[in-house]
């Protein structure tokens, strides 16, 4: 039971995808315009966590070392596509917004690496809990950047306006303001860490 | 003409790093020297334009004759990985000084998401909505493709620059490592913003 716990709060705060790991920087850069942009492409990749663990873990023993790479990128790539078909059916808004960056979950640094660090070693359960605590954290991650930035940017949080946009910065919503956002909170969360 | 703007376009206006925020992997851990970040941009925009005239082919004569635009990503990332591993295989029995100085970039390149990413914005054609007069065929996509990994090679080599200068100073212990790299990063964006509008 505590190695369940364990396993799951690993993801959120020690070896969190973004602030810990620097992995997945992407999505974590390119999607994060406010703060549900953020929230929705981390659920998108939760999922897709969440299926390739869960697979890749029981199919651990029956894909030969020398082609598991591939094999695990099949996978992956199978529920990315899913998703895009999901998305494009009942969320075509967002899949506008996202656009190129769904595709892309596939060459997603994180979801590659858990499923060769963890999910090919683990048994089910726990892979399945690696990839929900990774997801989260990823999630949690990439909804604090982008609520940080559309509250700098835009004024409001969630869509909800918190101070008039005129006094808002733009630039936080545009590129360079995803890198100086994220650069303070890694500094942020390397020194609480400490 | 159209290839003059596609090169201004591809390479500062909507710099695939910069502004497109593809690549961003490689860019921060490949960026500490300015020979290893030479070694990988040439080794991306060997890539990244076969790559794109393989995808392009396929996609064409695959995918869209047979209605199948749907299995995409599989495929493309497929052909990707496998291209990658067959250049590596064709370098070595070739061109050894060239497979010496660039073998070492090749595996990482599979999971670089500007060359998926390029390959899916030029089998689209969405990447022609952004330069006037461009048209979505072989020619003009490989061009473009090209242009990117130019604009790729470009931001590697700028930053591993700044990045060895860097390296020099005293930076605040919460800061050091990728948070000054980003904020530096931050930095050379604001520069390349003074090109929108060029195109």
């Amino acid at each position: 039971m505590n190695k369940a716990l364990n396993t799951l709060t690993n993801g959120i705060i020690r070896e969190n995808p973004t602030f810990g790991l620097v992995l997945g920087m992407c999505p974590t850069l390119a999607t994060t315009t406010s703060a549900i942009n953020g929230m929705s492409m981390g659920l998108a990749t939760l999922f897709v966590l969440v299926c390739s663990n869960l697979v890749i873990s029981l199919l651990k023993n029956l894909i030969p070392d020398k082609v598991r790479i591939p094999a695990f990128i099949v996978v992956i790539a199978t529920f990315v596509t899913m998703v895009q078909l999901l998305m494009q059916a009942y969320l075509p808004d967002l899949y506008e917004t996202l656009g190129l960056f769904i595709p892309l979950i596939v060459v997603n640094c994180i979801v590659l690496g858990r499923a060769e660090a963890f999910a090919a070693k683990n048994s089910v359960g726990l892979s399945l809990l690696d990839g929900l605590g990774m997801g989260i954290g990823f999630t949690l991650s990439l909804t604090v950047l982008g609520a940080v930035r559309e509250f700098l940017g835009a004024g409001s949080v969630f869509g909800l306006t918190v101070y008039p946009a005129d006094y808002a910065q733009l630039i936080f919503v545009l590129a360079p303001g995803a890198f100086i956002c994220l650069a303070f909170l890694m500094a942020a969360f390397n020194k609480i860490k400490k | 003409m159209v290839y003059l703007l596609i090169f201004i376009s591809a390479i500062f206006v909507n710099n695939i790093v910069f502004s497109q925020f593809l690549g961003i992997c490689p860019f921060l851990g490949v960026s500490k020297k300015i020979d290893t970040a030479l070694g990988m941009g040439a080794a991306v925009t060997f890539v990244l334009t076969l790559a794109t005239i393989v995808t392009f082919l396929l996609q064409k004569y695959v995918l869209e004759a047979f209605h199948v635009e749907f299995l995409q990503t599989i495929l493309f990332i497929l052909v990707i990985a496998a291209l990658v591993q067959m250049i590596e295989l064709i370098l070595k029995k070739i061109s050894p000084s060239l497979y010496q100085a660039l073998g070492v970039f090749l595996p990482l390149i599979t999971t670089n998401c500007c060359i998926l990413g390029v390959a899916i914005m030029v089998g689209d054609g969405t990447w022609v909505s952004k330069i006037p007069g461009a048209h979505s065929e072989l020619l003009q996509g490989t061009v473009f493709a090209f242009a990117t990994a130019i604009g790729f090679a470009l931001a590697l080599v700028l930053f591993a620059g700044i990045r060895e200068q860097l390296s020099l100073n005293k930076v605040p212990r919460a800061m050091e490592g990728t948070p000054i790299a980003l904020l530096v990063a931050g930095l050379l964006a604001m520069a390349f913003m003074g090109f929108s509008g060029v195109v």
